[in-house]
């Protein structure tokens, strides 16, 4: 098992490769999750103010 | 109206679009995640060491399928830039600037662990050579289109401005994948091609290519995502939007 961690002496630059492209591409799927809420919550606040508006009139 | 332009203006409008993207987003990342495991336990562990670079060649596996997608959303941007800006369609405007975070994220991506393999096979991190050099212009290119987008505060101008930019980048594509064969360089020429039998043992090819199929579907995953998201603030004055923010805020 230590074998396979060391790759053969290569194990910091397999690894940090590995985990580099693994992190991005974690970080590329949260980002527009993340940003969803904003967009919902902005949704929601301009419908609340259409709505007011609306029994004003 | 044919079948194909009927097909196209049914998933060109934005509720359709929204729906059937929302429908294909989980299947897109669940078996690209599931493709790229595999592809991972394949080439880390199945396998066998390089004869010449032993253990350091696995980075392979993540740095030529990352590689080939910088040049494959790249390409898909610009085409969606040319559509945006010909036909001017909304959707096309939004899944050309949805796919730059994504393909500047492999862009990024393949230069790291390009330089990570690098350092020990060739003993530097980075040369200027014309590979390494034009992949970071495109990396540039990538930043540039989306600085572009998010300078400009009308949505759809900004768009149309980001795809003048990506169309005209385009030229450098070519550059990126002809270079190891117009100059001489230190990057290594082509393993894999589809003409012809590749220079590469099987054992190493189906992890190259699982993984090669796993970064597509990830990317098409990511790319709904990002492009719902941009398609409900574009359009959202209208009734569609109102109807799913309003179920949004009941659940």
């Amino acid at each position: 098992m230590s074998n396979f961690f060391a790759m053969g002496g290569y194990g910091f630059y397999v690894w940090t490769s590995y985990a580099v492209f693994l992190i991005s591409l974690l970080i590329d799927a949260l980002a527009p999750v993340l940003r969803r809420r904003r967009v919902f919550a902005s949704l929601r606040g301009r419908h609340r103010r259409e709505v007011g508006r609306g029994s004003n009139v | 109206m044919n079948r194909l332009t009927l097909w196209f203006h049914q998933f060109g409008s934005p509720p359709t679009f929204y729906r059937v993207a929302g429908w294909l987003m989980p299947w897109c990342y669940g078996m690209g995640a599931l493709l790229g495991a595999i592809a991972l336990y394949g080439g880390l562990v199945l396998a066998p060491a390089d004869y010449q670079q032993g253990d350091a060649f696995r980075i392979i596996f993540i740095h030529v399928p990352t590689a080939w997608m910088s040049l494959f959303v790249y390409f898909f941007m610009a085409v969606n830039a040319f559509v945006a800006l010909v036909w001017r369609i909304k959707i096309s405007e939004t899944l050309a600037m949805a796919s730059a975070p994504i393909g500047a994220a492999f862009t990024f991506i393949c230069l790291v662990t390009g330089s990570l393999w690098g350092k020990p096979m060739w003993g530097t991190w980075w040369t200027w050579d014309a590979r390494l050099t034009s992949e970071l212009v495109l990396l540039f290119l990538y930043l540039g289109v989306i600085g572009l987008n998010n300078a400009i505060e009308d949505r759809r101008q900004a768009a149309r401005a980001a795809a003048f930019l990506a169309l005209i980048g385009v030229v450098n594509v070519p550059i990126v994948h002809f270079s190891v064969n117009w100059w001489n360089t230190l990057h290594q020429g082509s393993t894999v091609r589809l003409m012809g039998p590749s220079a590469i043992t099987t054992e190493m090819l189906w992890p190259l290519l699982t993984m090669t199929v796993a970064t597509k579907l990830w990317f098409f995953g990511s790319l709904f995502s990002r492009s719902r998201l941009a398609v409900l603030e574009l359009e959202s004055g209208k009734d569609w939007v109102r109807r799913i923010a309003r179920e949004a805020s009941k659940s």
